[in-house]
């Protein structure tokens, strides 16, 4: 090594040494496309579950919280959750998946199993505790506590991926504490928050990250 | 004026170490494999280079088991972090000397 190569040698240790840091630390693979799926998806699920409601309220001459026909109606929107959740995770999946092979980040690794433990502990106590809610016919805050827990699902998970994401995260906790606040219109704040905000946040961080690759 | 060079450590001077390093740097502690993937290296090459690092002082290896698997982890100590941020702080007054 000449001493006259040695500044530009130098340079190159210390970009090595930044990538090596970021590569270990953060999954940086998070797709924006796989946002703006997920906003899809709930947007296109809070739409069905609204003309359930529609149909049910319309059809029926008195309003009814029990009996039969409103057994039937929650039984159907509880399959249209599960149904939104899986579509939105499987497509959500899909364009990381897609990013990861690209970048040649794997998907196995420590960093990645970080991310899904930070993601899973809030979200799973956040869906438990909700199914208990409507164990009771609790179902007015099912909205908001689905908002909140995965608004801390996301402050958590940004501690190991892309940090913006924290952003996305108070977003959703503030519409949650918001829609407590000021009552009814729940679907319309979860459509607004897993459906709206997902694809804003998308489009910007693909429009940040991704965009320039594609060109 | 004083020597730029003062401060570059010999044992930095190698890629893979040098990667090492900055992968134990902000992790707290990482297997084997995990390493090897990230580095992407072969077993034989990164266990060289691990050896040597462990030799001057500056990772600490653990090893483990995940049921009958044998897990091997690595950290830094002291010594390492210690040596490693005067080596990126005399690659700083290096780059700073050309401009």
């Amino acid at each position: 090594m000449s001493s006259e190569n040695q500044p530009l040698d130098s340079l190159r240790d210390v970009r090595d040494i930044r990538k090596m840091m970021e590569r270990s630390s953060r999954f940086t693979s998070l797709s924006g496309l796989s946002c703006v799926a997920a906003g899809v998806c709930a947007l296109a699920g809070a739409w069905a579950a609204r003309r359930m409601i529609v149909n049910y309220y319309g059809d029926s001459k008195e309003w009814t919280y029990s009996g039969h026909s409103f057994a039937a109606l929650k039984e159907n929107l509880l399959l249209l959750a599960g149904a939104v959740l899986a579509a939105a995770l499987i497509s959500a999946f899909y364009f990381t998946w897609r990013k990861a092979k690209q970048q040649g980040e794997a998907l196995g690794n420590h960093i990645s199993r970080r991310v899904f433990w930070s993601m899973a502990v809030p979200l799973v106590a956040g869906g438990l505790f909700v199914f208990g809610m409507l164990q009771h016919d609790e179902w007015r805050f099912v909205g908001p506590g689905c908002l909140v827990f995965y608004g801390l699902a996301l402050v958590n998970t940004g501690k190991y991926t892309v940090a913006d994401i924290r952003y996305l995260g108070y977003c959703e906790i503030i519409l949650g504490l918001l829609n407590i606040l000021f009552g009814s219109y729940s679907l319309y704040y979860w459509a607004l928050g897993f459906g709206v905000l997902h694809i804003v946040y998308g489009v910007i961080m693909w429009w940040k990250y991704e965009r320039v690759k594609v060109n | 004026m004083k020597n730029p060079i003062t401060g570059l450590s010999k044992i930095f001077d190698n890629r893979i170490r040098l990667g090492v390093m900055s992968v134990l740097m902000v992790n707290e502690e990482i297997s084997f494999n995990d390493l090897k993937q990230m580095l992407e290296v072969t077993d034989g090459n990164l266990a060289t280079h691990l050896v040597s690092l462990e030799e001057n002082g500056y990772v600490k290896v653990h090893k483990g088991f995940i049921g009958r698997k044998t897990n091997t982890t690595y950290s830094v100590t002291r010594t390492g972090e210690k040596a490693f941020s005067d080596h990126i702080s005399a690659l700083e007054n290096m780059i700073k000397g050309i401009k």
